[in-house]
């Protein structure tokens, strides 16, 4: 077992940069889900670990081994696919003990492991089965067990459960979880899903356009995202920007968004340091839809908003609301009336609300949660404690 | 009902369309059984299909006139050796240009695409120097060699392996397999409507040649079935029958190897959407 580290990696296609200068370190053991929106080169990430595409700059440790120049057979990495790219003329048997062959090892030992691995995955009974004859579920679990058998120092997962159903999808998600959990396998899963990778990653990993933009544990991710995008890509529905300006009167500081006024509480103002440099700044408030609550009346703390379409899920009720504050699409900071619409704001109300479209709601986001950006849509939070795991990274970084 | 008329009217169309097809190779078998002087004298009319005072005479003409067998083990040995070597040799060709990255790959892959529409009349002369520079007049091996390689092959195979999934090839990579085996393991058993196609073609096109044989073979020994055949219109006596009974002996191989291959053919011609 071993774990991975990128020493400042870029990838070139034709000129043009897709993976930028990635430092990153996948701690011994740790499963670490890198997340981002399709194109963002996280697949690629994946790819030049397997070997499978080539690094154009910095280097890649498995092990402590630089492998940028070993062809993927001599990494001792096993890969999922997301079409899982069974063999289709093997059976199930032949899937699972193609790559023991590969490894010469002993017919007696090749049926042992088939049969340990078959036993672990439910496959047994499916063993005498082509692919084609098999379910996406079942598919799933021969993919997985032909990364298993392999006893590979590394578990690359490339979307392995985009092709599943939802009900599924939760399951095996579990699966891949305990079953990692109990293999201890160094694990680098890539998923566009940010529920999935928040749900299964020891850290997450959160990609744009070939940057990685925040590395943490998933919690940490949702409450401290360190950038607007991270704010807007994990959580669902995505988290509300607004442009404010922040003020001080009387010793009180505010946020001043289009006349409307929303007091600063002690926690926040001494978790976001750097803010007094800010005073009569503009700034990028951050709001979950799920911190916004319906109150009675207008007034400070609350903000005055028009419906303009309720969506009732049964246990809550999602509103799309119109106002006159200016909201930013998280994707980036400059202002989105420059580059189309500007997005709706969002509030998940608990139960069922029946209201309707161009009713007006004062809605009073908690004030202990307001999240504060600069106006690069840089987090203004004080960077937090490191955890064990951090630390174990860190050193492996240092290592280098 | 008027389902069932046009239904009807299909079936008489295909039906028309098949006999016309039948038609030169029923007439062929059926003359072969008849007396020579009946074949010319009944060809022009409907009894050229009816097989009456059927003998198999002609065949045992054949037999007598000619080293029949003889020319029928070249032919098979010469056609078989380039299907075979053929498959492997363009295959991989075809395998290297469409996964491997290699340096002036693609301006080499239109050299060979290029090289297609050159039919082997217009090399025929120089090729024919070629060989018998080399000391190959008369051989098996003038007749193979310059066949293995095929263009068109390569093109078939080519456009069918780069459709294939690349993960198929990138987990037997991580799996441990090396290029050569992932090709062997992978590949080949996930192309087999290709490898029927090429087959089937190359053995077409081989089989019924004649303009390159009757240019490099001097005598009998090594001279394949259409140089042989050739050789009962020019000798005397010119007897139709013998002729025809040669052709039935000489197509049946043919016809046996596309209804064995019949369904990986079709397969193959989808995959590779070649038309004809």
């Amino acid at each position: 077992m071993a774990g991975i580290v990128f020493d400042s990696v870029s990838k070139s296609f034709d000129g043009a940069r897709i993976i930028d200068s990635l430092k990153l370190a996948v701690a011994d053991g740790e499963l670490l889900v890198l997340v981002g929106p399709s194109g963002c080169g996280k697949s690629t990430v994946l790819r030049m670990v397997a070997g499978l595409e080539l690094v154009t700059e910095g280097s890649i440790h498995i092990g402590g081994r630089i492998v940028n120049d070993l062809p993927p057979q001599q990494r001792n990495v096993a890969m999922v696919f997301q079409n899982y790219a069974l063999y289709p003329h093997m059976t199930v048997r032949q899937n699972l003990a193609f790559p023991l062959k590969m490894k010469k090892l002993a017919a007696v030992e090749v049926e042992r492991r088939v049969a340990e691995t078959a036993a672990m995955l439910d496959l047994t009974s499916l063993l005498a089965r082509r692919p084609r004859a098999l379910s996406g579920g079942q598919r799933q679990r021969v993919a997985m067990g032909r990364a298993i058998i392999r006893e590979a120092d590394v578990f690359l997962m490339d979307e392995p459960l985009s092709n599943l159903d939802a009900g599924l999808r939760g399951q095996i998600r579990s699966d891949i979880a305990a079953l990692q959990a109990r293999l201890g396998i160094t694990t680098l899963y890539v998923t566009h899903d940010q529920t999935e990778a928040m749900t299964l990653g020891q850290r997450v990993a959160v990609m744009r356009k070939g940057r990685l933009q925040q590395v943490a544990p998933p919690h940490a991710l949702y409450t401290s995202p360190a950038n607007i995008f991270v704010a807007g890509f994990i959580g669902s529905p995505a988290m509300n920007i607004l442009r404010a300006t922040l003020e001080e009167e009387g010793g009180e500081r505010f946020l001043r968004l289009d006349g409307q006024r929303l007091p600063l509480t002690g926690a926040v103002i001494q978790r976001h340091h750097g803010l007094a440099g800010h005073t009569g700044r503009e700034l990028l408030v951050g709001i979950r839809p799920e911190d916004l609550a319906l109150t009675d009346s207008a007034g400070p703390g609350a903000l005055t908003l028009t419906l303009h379409t309720a969506e009732s899920l049964g246990h809550e009720t999602l509103v799309h609301l119109d106002g006159e504050v200016e909201t930013l699409a998280p994707e980036a900071p400059e202002p989105a009336k420059a580059t189309g619409a500007q997005p709706r704001m969002i509030a998940v109300l608990p139960g069922h609300h029946p209201i309707s479209r161009g009713e007006i709601l004062h809605l009073r986001p908690d004030p202990g949660r307001l999240h504060l950006f600069d106006r690069g849509g840089v987090s203004l939070v004080r960077a937090e404690g490191s955890s064990g795991l951090q630390r174990r990274v860190a050193k492996g970084l240092r290592a280098l | 009902m008027k389902h069932l008329l046009w239904r009807s009217l299909d079936y008489f169309l295909l039906a028309t369309l098949a006999l016309l097809f039948l038609a030169p190779i029923l007439m062929m078998l059926v003359g072969s059984l008849k007396p020579d002087q009946r074949v010319l004298v009944e060809a022009g009319s409907l009894v050229a299909f009816i097989p009456h005072q059927a003998s198999l005479q002609n065949y045992a003409d054949v037999f007598a006139r000619s080293d029949f067998l003889r020319f029928l083990l070249n032919s098979l040995l010469i056609t078989g050796a380039i299907v075979t070597t053929g498959l492997l040799v363009n295959s991989l060709a075809a395998y290297a240009f469409a996964r491997l990255q290699w340096r002036g790959r693609d301006l080499l892959f239109n050299l060979v695409l290029a090289l297609m529409i050159l039919p082997l009349e217009g090399i025929a002369v120089p090729l024919f120097y070629q060989v018998a520079l080399l000391g190959l007049r008369d051989t098996y091996t003038a007749q193979i060699l310059p066949f293995i390689a095929n263009a068109f092959a390569i093109y078939l195979f080519y456009s069918f392996f780069i459709g294939l999934p690349r993960e198929l090839e990138e987990a037997a990579r991580l799996d441990g397999a090396s290029t050569l085996r992932t090709f062997f393991s992978i590949i080949v058993p996930n192309s087999k409507p290709v490898f029927a196609s090429v087959a089937i073609l190359t053995f077409l096109m081989w089989w019924g040649s004649y303009l390159w044989p009757l240019m490099v073979t001097i005598g009998p020994a090594v001279r394949p079935l259409p140089v042989a055949i050739a050789s009962f219109y020019t000798l005397p006596p010119l007897q139709w029958g013998d002729i025809l009974a040669f052709g039935v002996m000489m197509v049946s191989p043919v016809l046996l190897i596309f209804l064995l291959f019949q369904r990986w053919f079709v397969r193959g011609v989808v995959a590779t959407a070649i038309k004809g």
